[in-house]
C-alpha cells in the first residue's frame, strides 16, 4: 500500500509552468507565442529538447477544440455502451488527448500511425470524422470499417493511420514494417507506433526495435504511459518503469504527456532524430480517466483521490485553457461555448450515425480472401447450404 | 517442488502469442527428453467462444489448432459444476492442460456447485440425454443451444442422444460410437469455423468406426468459414435452428 501510495504521489507532481508563460499577449492569430513546458524533458543517450515550445493563439485554440471534442466524444461513447447501442470491446481515450493532438501538431499525415485498440481518437486526430467513428462503434455501414471492425479496429488509409489492432503489443512489429517501406522508399516520413505501458513488457517490441535500429528505421515507439496495464500498476509489472530507457541501444524521451506543447515539441524533435539516426523511443507520462475498457470501472485498483487529483492538477483540457486565459486569447465564455458547440456537434453525429444501417447481410462473407478466391464458406449444414465467397 | 502452474489468459483469442510456448515446449518436453522433463502439470486457463457483442477478438474458439498437439490435453466444461470437477482434474493430472472456459456461461450459468473437493475424469464423455434416433455430440456452451434443439426435435417425433465430449484429446470415442451404433446417425456442432475443426475428425473417426452402421451422413453444424463477425455473429453461430434443420434432414435421408 505505501508503495501505491508513493506512485500516486508521483504521479501528481505539481505543473504550473504553463500559466507563468512569459511572452506578452499579441492579438494576430498567427504570431508566435513561446510557452514553456510542464516539466524538463528527460533523456536517454540523448540530450533532450528544449522546454521552450513555439506556438501560436490559433494552434492553442485548435488544441482546446480538439481534445474537448475528442472529451466529449468518448464520454458520449461511454453513454451509448451502456445503452447496449456500442456492442463489443470499448476502451475509451478521456485524459490522454494531449497525446494525439500534440503529435498530429508535429507531423503531417504523409507520417504513419499505429496503435492499439484505444483508437479512437487517435483516429479522430488524423481527420477522421465523428460520424465515421459512431457509425463503426455502432458497427454501421458508414463507419470508418464498414461497420466490420467495431471499437478496435479504426483505420484510415489515406491519412496514414494503419489502426486500430487488438492484440497487446502486436501493432508495433507492424509500425517497424511501416518504417521499413518508408525508408525502402526513401519518402522521408516517419512512423509513430503506439502501445501502452502494459505492451511495454511485451516481447516482439524487443525484436522489432532491434530490427529498427540494426537498419536505423524512421520509427518512433510511442509509449503511452497511463500508469495501469488493464488493473495492473506499473510497478507490478515492470521492472523498470522508465520505459524511455527501455530501449538499451535505442534512445528515448520522457514527455509530460498531459502537456500537448510538450508532446509537440518531444514528436518533433524525435521525427528529425528518426530521419537521421534510426529509432527513438517516446515515453507519454498520461492518464485514463476511464477504467481500461467497459467492463472495468476504473476505481477497484486505484484511489478514487488518485482520479480527481490528475483531473485537478494535470488535465490537458485545463491546461490548455489556462494558457488561453492567462494569454487572453479567449474568454472563459468563449471557451465555454466552444464546449457547447462540440457537444452539439457529437450530438448531432450520433443522431446521424443512429441512421446508418447496418452493412449489408452478404457483408459477413466479404473480404474474407481476396475477391474472386473462390473459396467456399459452408452454412449450417455442409452438405446444404454452401456459397462463394464473393 | 511439486507444486502446480496454473496459467490464466485472459481471452482464448490471446493465447496465440504463447502458441509456441505450449505447443513446442510445454507439449512435447516430455518426449523430447526421454522422460527426464516435463512442465510440471501446467493447466492453461482461457475463455473462449461468443458472448453475443465480442467481436473479432473476444470471441473465438481455437481448441482445434490444440487437438493436433500429441502431449496436450484440450478440456472444455459445459456449467459450473463440471468446471470445478473437471478443472481439479486438470490441475491435478501430469500433463500439461489446456482448459477452455466458455465466457458467456460466466454470467448465465446458475447451479449449486458442492463446496467438497470433488472431480471428474478426463477423456469421459456423458450422455446427458437419451435417445435412439441420432446421436448429437458437442462440448462447452453449445450443449445448451444442441439440448435446446433435441427438445425441439421431440416434438417432431425424433428422439436425440446428445453426449457432452467434455475431453477433446484424447476424447472418448468408445462412448461416442456405442451411441452412433445405437442410433445410425451422427451431428456435431461447435462454435469454432467449420473447415479443419475438430468436429472434423470427430466425423471421420465415426465414419471409420461405424461405416455399415450409418444411416446417414455425418452432419456438422458449426461456425462459418469467416472471421468472427462483430454485428453479424448471429448469423455465424450454430443456432438452435440450424441444429434442427440438420436434425431432420440426416434423420430423414
Amino acid at each position: 500500500m505505501a508503495q501505491l501510495t508513493r506512485r500516486s504521489a508521483k504521479l501528481l507532481e505539481p505543473i504550473s509552468a504553463a500559466v507563468s508563460a512569459t511572452r506578452h499577449l499579441t492579438t494576430s492569430s498567427t504570431s508566435p507565442i513561446t510557452v514553456e513546458t510542464s516539466l524538463p524533458f528527460t533523456g536517454h543517450k540523448i540530450d533532450p529538447p528544449s522546454r521552450s515550445v513555439e506556438t501560436t493563439p490559433q494552434e492553442l485554440l485548435t488544441f482546446f477544440r480538439d481534445m474537448a471534442l475528442m472529451r466529449r466524444m468518448e464520454i458520449a461513447a461511454d453513454s451509448l455502451y451502456k445503452a447496449k447501442l456500442i456492442r463489443g470491446f470499448c476502451h475509451l481515450y478521456d485524459g490522454q488527448e494531449a497525446v494525439s493532438v500534440g503529435m498530429e501538431a508535429a507531423i503531417t499525415k504523409k507520417d504513419c500511425i499505429i496503435t492499439a485498440y484505444r483508437d479512437h481518437c487517435i483516429f479522430l486526430g488524423r481527420g477522421g470524422t465523428l460520424f465515421e467513428t459512431f457509425a463503426e462503434l455502432m458497427g454501421r455501414k458508414d463507419g470508418c470499417s464498414k461497420g466490420k471492425g467495431g471499437s478496435m479496429h479504426f483505420y484510415k488509409k489515406d491519412s496514414g493511420f494503419y489502426g486500430g489492432h487488438g492484440i497487446v503489443g502486436a501493432q508495433v512489429p507492424l509500425g517497424i514494417g511501416l518504417s521499413f517501406a518508408q525508408k525502402y522508399n526513401k519518402d522521408e516520413n516517419v512512423t509513430f507506433a503506439m502501445y501502452g505501458d502494459g505492451a511495454a513488457n511485451q516481447g516482439q517490441l524487443f525484436e522489432a526495435l532491434n530490427m529498427a535500429a540494426l537498419w536505423d528505421l524512421p520509427s518512433i515507439l510511442v509509449c503511452e504511459n497511463n500508469h495501469y496495464g488493464m488493473g495492473t500498476a506499473e510497478w507490478r509489472s515492470a521492472k523498470s518503469p522508465s520505459y524511455f530507457k527501455r530501449g538499451d541501444y535505442a534512445p528515448g524521451l520522457k514527455v509530460d504527456g498531459m502537456d500537448a506543447l510538450a508532446v509537440k515539441q518531444a514528436c518533433k524533435f524525435a521525427k528529425e532524430h528518426a530521419l537521421k539516426n534510426g529509432p527513438i523511443i517516446l515515453e507519454m507520462d498520461t492518464y485514463r480517466y476511464h477504467g481500461h475498457s467497459m467492463s472495468d470501472p476504473g476505481s477497484t485498483y486505484r484511489t478514487r483521490d488518485e482520479i480527481s487529483g490528475v483531473r485537478q492538477e494535470r488535465d490537458p483540457i485545463e491546461r490548455i485553457r489556462k494558457l488561453i486565459i492567462s494569454h487572453d486569447l479567449a474568454t472563459e465564455k468563449e471557451l465555454k461555448d466552444t464546449e457547447k458547440e462540440v457537444r452539439k456537434e457529437v450530438d448531432e453525429a450520433i443522431a446521424k450515425a443512429k441512421e446508418s444501417p447496418l452493412p449489408d447481410a452478404s457483408e459477413l462473407f466479404t473480404n474474407v480472401h481476396v475477391k474472386g478466391f473462390g473459396v467456399e464458406a459452408f452454412g449450417a449444414d455442409r452438405k446444404e447450404l454452401r456459397a462463394v465467397l464473393p | 517442488m511439486g507444486n502446480r502452474a496454473i496459467a490464466e489468459i485472459q481471452f482464448a483469442d490471446y493465447i496465440f502469442p504463447a502458441f509456441d510456448q505450449i505447443v513446442n515446449e510445454a507439449a512435447k518436453f516430455r518426449y523430447r527428453s526421454g522422460n527426464q522433463f516435463n512442465c510440471g502439470g501446467l493447466t492453461i486457463r482461457a475463455p473462449y467462444g461468443a458472448v453475443g457483442h465480442g467481436g473479432h477478438y473476444h470471441s473465438q474458439s481455437p481448441e482445434a489448432f490444440f487437438c493436433h498437439v500429441p502431449g496436450i490435453k484440450v478440456v472444455i466444461p459445459r456449467n459450473p459444476q463440471q468446471a470445478k470437477g473437471l478443472l481439479l482434474s486438470c490441475i491435478r493430472d501430469p500433463n500439461p492442460v489446456v482448459f477452455f472456459e466458455p465466457k458467456w456461461l460466466y454470467r448465465l450459468a446458475v447451479e449449486e456447485v458442492p463446496e467438497k473437493d470433488y472431480m471428474l475424469p478426463l477423456s469421459e464423455a456423458e450422455v446427458i440425454r437419451e435417445g435412439s434416433d441420432i446421436t448429437l455430440v458437442g462440448w462447452g456452451a453449445q450443449l445448451l443451444i444442441m439440448e435446446q434443439a433435441c427438445v425441439e426435435a421431440e416434438k417432431d417425433g425424433i428422439s436425440c442422444e446428445l453426449i457432452d465430449l467434455k475431453t477433446l484429446i484424447p476424447w472418448d470415442k468408445e462412448t461416442v460410437e456405442a451411441s452412433v451404433n445405437k442410433t445410425g446417425r451422427l451431428l456435431v456442432s461447435h462454435e469454432a469455423p467449420i473447415t479443419g475443426g475438430f468436429g472434423a475428425e470427430i466425423s471421420a473417426s465415426i465414419v471409420d468406426r461405424c461405416f455399415l452402421r450409418l444411416e446417414a451422413p455425418v452432419a456438422r453444424v458449426c461456425g462459418l468459414d469467416t472471421p468472427f463477425p462483430l454485428v453479424f455473429e448471429p448469423f455465424y453461430m450454430p443456432t438452435k435452428n440450424k441444429i434442427l434443420d440438420a436434425i431432420k434432414s440426416t434423420v430423414g435421408y
